[in-house]
């Protein structure tokens, strides 16, 4: 992040670093130099550690080039704590200057300083760690609950994983190495264009978003491809769960809206390099046909994040209530409902464009309907608790916090959804304090539920009880404390993005809004510690395949899985079919046969590493080296397609003796 | 795009012994996959056929379509490209043969038209780039020449992976993984045809008349 003297740096351009010098790194910047620091000592501690454990080998053969979907499904969850961490400092570090920043007061964070906090905050929280999670819970799940043994394109998951972690890292590098974009998480022209933000910061943004966007993207052919061709025999679209229905329709959002993600930057791309005028003020540019495409995509990416945890709920429900989910039917049709809908209603992000009643009616009208199917959702988890004999197990608490929380939210969102309200809403801490209480609410909650849920099959013991309802109460509370201020402000009118404010009433609120920032900080830290201390205790805590008397295919193997997952295929009849084989006393048959499985392969992780180069060398205007970063991509991809020996047989031998060592169903 | 074309994976169980030979409980993921992967594209297209319905007239003072398009010349360069999807469907039909030989004349003959149109389109970008209706000119310009030149961008994706394929053809013969890899670029090589008659349609015709 810049000092005022990178904001004026002059635009200097040598044919060997691009426009990159040494004015661009932030060395008399203490809390950036600290933090460099901190990451240095911890990186050099962790690269020690590694050597003296001899434990390089098995991290690139069993994790970095791994094809199984599992482990890339724990690696995404990996990535999505690390970004959290990062994203959440930012959220610290805003809490913090705005409870000070009152009445004339500058705080610690100068303005260009605090304008990338923000908007780096918002990026990281969706892009890395929302969208990280989520694809890391489905990549991990669905193809067990459909029976599968790896998804449709095992490699592909391998590269989409690596170029997500591409487009991290350009996040990161920019914290030391110039800037971030000063411009807000969805960059609006003209503020983006190359007219008033010439620096590195908003291709910073471009770059990353674009690298990991092609990830995502691919990610969601692959495991549409994976639910229509790779289900057990017999398992019809109706014999489903319901996670893998709502992966389902989130990755048909992902196929059908990140394209125009990917269209719409590439406009904003060539606006800023090539002098197109897509979005600029001048030579017939239109600044809000941005904010138009911008929100075709990223309405439906909040239900790309939510619809998941919707399904990762509803298998909770109905596990822990010992029942059969309440209105499977409806369930999915209410998903089905809310994937056509999130393409109708972009225009609600901006009722202030000023595009007439009729349209604002328009929109405003949709954004209620699809309320309706959420409703129905939760009605449905609601008639799932009742008469069951609700275990209130860790999972379950998250469960119940969530329906409370987001059904507040939902609420504010109608009302925000009716135009003459939000034309007095708009851009305020209101929208700010309404989108957290459903993200947070909806996926965070929604995340912790499933990595507690989950956690024992993928590693074969529980998480601890105690740190995990003290993780829980922390973040309820702190979410509370850290939000309901939020609203009140925006009921004031007090705007978003403010680095300091006159109005020394508001203090008051930002101040207990910073306490909740506190509370969560310490739900964090138990999160943390309960993965430690179960992981200190994994002996006391091992459980079998089925640790939660669940109900779905995912349970019927080892915990954790061999890497083929099942060692016989499955024929389904039925839903919940785990349910039906253990209440028939199914057991394994001893007579395996050899197993197909594909090869792991490090074309991925190169392919994605050189996007990584490509991605800085077009930031930093260094042509000589986005050229050659590019060719190699290509080469290497074809090379790849050369390489016709891409799987192997397990033979039966061998699937005999791993599944005598596990713990079989 | 090549990326796509990854093996089935081991979803598939053979009989005990030396030799395998799988029974397939599923058939290949590859068609679907890759169909869905061409209408992940379809929406890139929808995209910026949009932002040119947006900002096709905003010419800025600007050069306008009657100013710079010629008919005779984007009919022979639509004319190319079809002809190309023809060929490509003879090529098909004789790999379905096993004619290894005649199958790699006619991608020949495929990627010669496919490079003819790709010669043409270079030639019409030169040529407005020097007359001084590049892409920042205009609104209008900047949606055309991103339209046209994605387009362009995807023929020149299809003529390389076009080369590769001849070159696996000819190292490996019609073995079943090459088989599937033609008939998805055949996939990837119609889906650019049917494009293009959007963008000739949208593009040039509709604004000429």
């Amino acid at each position: 992040m810049a000092s005022e003297a990178h904001v004026q740096a002059p635009e200097t351009w040598s044919p060997l670093f691009g426009r990159l010098t040494l004015d661009w790194i932030p060395y008399h910047e203490p809390i950036l130099v600290g933090t460099f620091s901190a990451i240095v000592l911890g990186g050099i501690a962790a690269v020690l550690l590694m050597t003296y454990f001899k434990l390089w080998g098995p991290l690139w053969r069993d994790w970095i080039t791994s094809v199984d979907h599992k482990k890339i499904g724990i690696m995404y969850m990996v990535l999505g704590f690390i970004m959290f961490i990062r994203g959440f400092a930012d959220a610290l570090m805003m809490r913090a200057q705005q409870a000070m920043a009152a009445g004339g007061a500058e705080g610690y964070l100068p303005p260009h300083h605090y304008d990338q906090v923000f908007t780096a905050h918002g990026v990281i929280m969706i892009f890395f760690v929302a969208m990280a999670f989520i694809t890391g819970i489905m990549n991990f799940v669905m193809p067990t609950q459909i029976g599968a043994r790896d998804v449709a394109f095992p490699f592909l998951n391998n590269f989409s994983f690596w170029m997500t972690v591409a487009g991290a890292l350009l996040v990161n590098i920019s914290l030391f190495i110039g800037e971030f974009a000063r411009v807000g998480w969805l960059a609006f022209p003209p503020l983006s264009g190359s007219a008033f933000s010439s620096g590195p910061g908003v291709d910073y943004y471009l770059w990353a978003l674009q690298i990991a966007g092609v990830g995502t993207t691919l990610s969601g052919v692959n495991l549409l491809a994976t639910i229509f061709k790779m289900r057990a025999k017999g398992m019809k679209l109706f014999d489903m769960p319901v996670f893998t229905w709502t992966t389902l329709c989130t990755n048909v959002l992902i196929v059908a809206a990140f394209p125009v993600l990917t269209a719409t930057l590439t406009m904003l791309t060539l606006d800023r390099y090539l002098g197109f005028h897509f979005f600029t003020n001048d030579l017939g540019g239109n600044a809000m046909m941005y904010v138009n495409l911008i929100w075709i995509w990223g309405h439906p990416e909040v239900y790309i994040l939510i619809l998941p945890i919707f399904g990762v709920f509803s298998e909770i429900v109905s596990t822990f209530s010992g029942k059969p989910l309440f209105g499977y039917k409806t369930m999915v049709w209410a998903t089905a409902c809310i994937m056509v809908l999130s393409f109708v209603v972009w225009l609600h992000h901006f009722f202030t464009m000023g595009s007439g009643a009729n349209v604002n009616t328009f929109f405003g009208i949709t954004t209620m309907i699809i309320a309706v199917p959420t409703g129905v959702k939760v009605f449905n988890w609601l008639f799932t608790m009742y008469k069951g004999r609700v275990r209130f197990e860790v999972p379950m608490l998250w469960t119940t916090g969530f329906i409370v929380t987001f059904a507040i939210g939902g609420m504010t969102g109608v009302l925000l959804a009716v135009p003459p309200v939000d034309f007095q809403l708009h851009n305020t801490l209101f929208l700010i304090a309404h989108f957290h209480n459903v993200i947070i609410g909806g996926v965070v909650f929604g995340v912790y539920a499933a990595v507690t849920f989950w956690w024992p099959k993928a590693f074969g013991f529980k998480l601890d009880d105690k740190w995990g309802r003290r993780t829980f109460w922390f973040w309820f509370v702190g979410f509370y404390f850290a939000f309901m201020p939020l609203y009140a402000l925006g009921l004031m009118g007090v705007t978003r993005r403010l680095q300091s404010y006159m109005d020394q009433a508001w203090q008051i609120y930002f101040i207990v809004a910073a306490f909740g920032a506190v509370l969560i900080a310490c739900g964090i830290a138990c999160g943390f510690i309960n993965f430690a201390v179960s992981i200190l205790r994994r002996k006391e805590l091992a459980v079998g395949g089925d640790p939660w008397n669940a109900r779905t295919l995912d349970w019927a193997t080892q915990s954790p899985p061999a890497h083929y997952n099942f060692p016989q295929d499955i024929v389904v009849s039925g839903r919940d079919y785990f349910w039906k084989m253990k209440k028939d006393g199914f057991k394994w048959s001893t007579n395996y046969q050899d197993i197909h499985m594909p090869n792991n392969t490090a074309t991925g992780v190169i392919v994605a590493a050189m996007a990584l180069v490509f991605g800085f060398a077009m930031i930093w205007y260094i042509w000589w080296l986005a050229a050659i970063s590019f060719i190699g991509m290509i080469a290497t991809v074809i090379a790849h397609t050369f390489n016709y020996n891409q799987d192997h047989w397990i033979p039966a031998a061998k699937v005999a003796e791993m599944e005598a060592k596990g713990d079989v169903a | 795009m090549t990326m796509l074309d990854t093996p089935l994976t081991g979803r598939v169980e053979g009989p005990k012994g030396p030799d395998h030979h799988p029974e397939h409980h599923h058939a290949s993921p590859t068609p679907i996959g890759f169909w869905i992967y061409l209408m992940s594209d379809c929406v890139i297209f929808a995209s910026l056929f949009a932002a040119y319905a947006v900002l096709g007239n905003n010419f800025a003072g600007g050069p306008g379509p009657k100013d710079l398009f010629e008919p005779g010349f984007v009919l022979i360069e639509t004319a190319l490209l079809l002809i190309s999807s023809v060929t490509f469907g003879v090529a098909m039909l004789k790999a379905e043969n096993h004619d290894m030989d005649a199958t790699t004349l006619w991608l020949v003959v495929t990627g010669l038209f496919g490079a003819g149109f790709i010669g043409m389109e270079l030639y019409e970008f030169n040529h407005l780039i020097h007359i001084g209706a590049g892409p920042d000119r205009s609104g209008f310009l900047s949606a055309f020449f991103l339209l046209v030149g994605t387009h362009g961008l995807h023929v020149t994706a299809g003529l390389i992976w076009l080369c590769v394929m001849i070159a696996q053809i000819r190292m490996k013969g019609m073995i079943p993984a090459n088989m599937q890899r033609l008939s998805t670029l055949s996939m990837f090589w119609h889906f650019l045809d049917l494009v293009w008659i959007g963008v000739f349609s949208f593009v040039y015709l509709v604004r000429l008349i």
